[in-house]
């Protein structure tokens, strides 16, 4: 049964794709876009919902290349029904979840698991492999076949592939199978009971500290192995996509690196370009995750990076935790924080309104940037013949986001109360209306 | 009669003792000690006058000064002084006092934190003194349970009741203020003049930071001394007044007061450390001490390891004090159960 078209009229386009920002009318059928007019060029369509967008941005549905939807194994923490609720909530209409599920996703099985209909998504789901069985970094999973299944990447994500052979062999296979690599860059070997940033604040609160060496240094591995692959088989083009980078040496690294024209590409986390290591305060795990918050400096590296266009994407890194993990001990306490439905408005906040950053650079990096870096195609833009994914969202619009209120099962976030601009009105995901508020 | 006037003379320097705008506390319950950095000097100063009124009181006046209120000492670390010390300066004042360890309780099972606090509250504990080996664990427990909670160490972060055991004694010592029944006057000029060397393990130590944190908002100078694994650069950002020397003998010819660290081989984590050449650049021996400091106060918050950070022959010397750190931990522990269950305010927390 085909959905109603929908006409969304009166809204100002922002499409990075097409670099379009104006007034236009959308018209949405079929899954895709059918049409984009310039206002009032659209007859009277019969059996359509039409949707007055006056007053709003009417933007390329979210991209969220990094979140955690806890399906399999976990679903005390979000199901992949919650956590796409929470990704329609906050203007998203693609997610790609990382794969350390119980059982870890290194199977086609799994990942067929996930995007069956009993899942119940209401946006479009992704999955990423594991690079390696178990995400034990020994031995390395079917690419093929996860890709074949609907894999759009690998990765083992918390548990990063520190082995320099093992790394070796997934960069190569990857690019053999036409799929990303992410790396979560922290060397565990020098992160054993670090519950945050290495520095003063560590220093004053008595926690041991990860330092900027053990991001940096599986970056620079990482490259160092891309370099290798390329000169010894010129027909290989391994990706390595950087997961959360949160240093300013790493980035400096990625940024050597795609000067020498190697396929090297990285996500911020909002987290990361809003707060630093003080925000820990007394101990305040909602502020705890993995890359931990850094310095001023560093922070303020990420911010510049979105600026001067040497970060691809904006990615969530959506970790949902149960209350009774986070109400521990500091070091005792899991890491990360939701994420989805605080993301637009604290780049909004952040990068629009502090820094300048026009509307359809904001759009690029949380919809077409990702899109982009992960090859889903279609997604991200609203031209005649994309998904129709959309977001409309005011951007004058302030509101308080209200942890209690969050679509996602868990809590656990550093920005209840906070008050955050662009409130989405509506999302649209495949030419069905998804979330309206 | 008697009795009734030390309660009263008491509770008066101990509300001099609580905040006057709970500002820094305001999330943790009142009476609470988490961090010196919560303390204002008009509370330290309470908190002194309010020791030395108890430690003269006849000891059958104090006994009845808290009667029948309870106190958990809640301890999942080791500990000898801080334990007892608590204990006694509890039981002195009339206070039920019970001890759970982590062995040998429910802790054991898996209980956790929270769980254990809310366990204790609902069996009538109106305060909870807390040994914990996780930095932070303190401000959870408050969080949760909404009880006063004393800080009796939490992991590499804090000790502050050992800091106020510490000025207390220096206090004596060096006769700066005194350490009268009447309110001390503590003032960001008390120890001016005064250097406080702290060598050692800083890294792993809370008897360092709080001390580092406490005694330059009295004017002292405080210069910590040990080797790099054991001393990062970025301690000297705790605070003003706080700065790193790395030679000991340099550090050692500028202090009034030397205070030793132990070592912590339970908190070194894989650091390896060469013990000897350790003894050689950092041990306060009794010629170093002749040399070097020969007027110098030495304190140790203990425990010692005799031989290698101190030698007995300046332990047991003239210049040690520290088995009066002890004698005074027992005074400001008095101090800081009275700030906690302030006399009289039973059937008020109620």
């Amino acid at each position: 049964m085909s959905t109603r078209p929908i006409l969304i009229r009166g809204g100002r386009l922002v499409d990075p794709a097409t670099g379009t920002d104006s007034l236009r009318d959308l018209l949405l059928r079929d899954g895709v876009v059918a049409a984009v007019e310039t206002p009032g060029q659209f007859a009277r369509v019969a059996n359509t919902t039409v949707v007055d967008a006056t007053g709003l941005v009417v933007a390329p549905g979210l991209v969220d290349i990094h979140v955690h939807l806890r399906e399999p194994g976990q679903g005390y923490k979000e199901t992949i029904a919650t956590g796409t609720a929470a990704a329609a909530a906050g203007g998203f209409t693609s997610v790609c979840c990382m794969p350390n599920t119980i059982p870890v996703n290194d199977t086609p099985e799994i990942t067929r698991w996930m995007l069956a209909p009993e899942r119940k998504a209401i946006v479009s789901v992704f999955p990423i492999g594991a690079a390696t069985v178990g995400s034990m970094g020994e031995e390395l999973t079917d690419y093929n076949a996860l890709r074949d299944a609907g894999a759009v990447g690998v990765s083992d994500d918390g548990k990063p592939i520190l082995g320099d052979e093992i790394m070796r062999q997934t960069l190569i296979a990857a690019a053999k199978a036409n799929l990303p690599v992410i790396q979560h860059a922290e060397d565990t070997r020098l992160t054993g009971g670090c519950s945050m940033n290495a520095g003063p604040v560590a220093f004053r609160l008595g926690l041991r500290g990860m330092t900027i060496e053990a991001e940096a240094r599986i970056v620079e591995r990482d490259i160092q192995l891309m370099r290798e692959i390329v000169a010894s088989d010129q027909h290989l083009r391994p990706h390595l996509h950087v997961a959360h980078i949160s240093t300013a040496r790493a980035l400096e690294a990625v940024k050597q690196a795609r000067k020498e024209g190697l396929h090297v590409t990285c996500e911020v986390a909002p987290h990361h370009f809003t707060l630093t290591d003080e925000a820990v305060g007394d101990y305040d795990t909602h502020h705890k995750m993995a890359p931990p918050l850094r310095d001023e400096a560093n922070r303020d590296a990420m911010i510049a990076g979105l600026l001067d266009g040497s970060i691809d994407a904006i990615a969530t890194d959506h970790a949902p935790h149960a209350a009774h993990e986070k109400h521990v001990e500091f070091e005792r306490a899991a890491n990360g924080i939701t994420g989805l439905e605080t993301a637009l408005g604290l780049t909004l906040r952040l990068l629009h309104r502090k820094h300048g950053m026009e509307l359809s650079r904001i759009i690029h990096l949380l919809a077409l940037g990702p899109a982009q870096v992960l090859n889903l195609h279609g997604r991200g833009a609203l031209a005649t013949g994309a998904a129709a994914d959309a977001v409309l969202f005011d951007p004058r619009m302030d509101w308080i986001f209200q942890a209690k209120e969050s679509r996602s099962k868990s809590k656990n976030t550093p920005f209840d109360g906070w008050s955050l601009p662009g409130r989405v009105a509506m999302t649209i995901r495949g030419g069905q209306i998804v979330y309206r508020r | 009669m008697a009795g009734k006037k030390i309660a009263s003379r008491v509770s008066r320097h101990a509300a001099a003792s609580q905040p006057s705008t709970p500002v820094s506390q305001s999330t943790y319950p009142a009476g609470s000690l988490l961090s010196v950095t919560h303390l204002s000097l008009e509370e330290i100063g309470g908190i002194l006058a309010a020791a030395s009124e108890l430690e003269a009181a006849a000891p059958r006046d104090r006994a009845t000064l808290l009667e029948g209120r309870k106190a958990a000492l809640l301890f999942y670390e080791s500990s000898t002084r801080t334990r007892t010390s608590f204990e006694l300066a509890a039981k002195s004042l009339g206070v039920v006092t019970t001890l759970v360890s982590d062995k040998s309780s429910s802790i054991e099972k898996g209980e956790s934190l929270k769980d254990t606090g809310i366990t204790l509250r609902a069996l009538g504990a109106e305060c909870i003194i807390l040994r914990h080996l996780s930095s932070g664990s303190p401000y959870l427990l408050a969080r949760e349970t909404g009880l006063p909670v004393l800080n009796a160490g939490d992991g590499m972060h804090e000790h502050p009741s050992q800091a106020l055991l510490d000025l207390r004694t220096m206090l004596a010592r060096l006769r700066l203020a005194p350490v009268s029944r009447n309110a001390t006057a503590i003032s960001k000029a008390t120890l001016r003049g005064v250097t406080v060397v702290i060598t050692g393990d800083i890294l792993h130590s809370r008897v360092a930071r709080s001390n580092a944190l406490l005694l330059p908002r009295l004017g002292a100078r405080v210069i910590l001394c040990g080797p790099h694994e054991l001393l990062p650069d970025e301690a000297e950002t705790l605070g003003p007044g706080v700065s790193i020397e790395r030679d000991f003998d340099k550090a050692l010819a500028r202090a009034d007061v030397a205070m030793m660290l132990r070592i912590q081989t339970e908190r070194l984590a894989g650091l390896k450390l060469n013990l000897q050449q350790y003894t050689e650049q950092y041990q306060l021996h009794a010629e170093r001490l002749a040399l070097y400091a020969p007027h110098a106060v030495v304190l140790h918050p203990g425990p010692m390891n005799r031989g290698l950070e101190i030698t007995s022959e300046v332990a047991d010397g003239p210049q040690s004090m520290i088995e009066e750190q002890v004698r005074h931990g027992v005074a400001i522990r008095m101090a800081l159960l009275v700030r906690a269950l302030q006399p009289g305010t039973q059937e008020a927390r109620a």
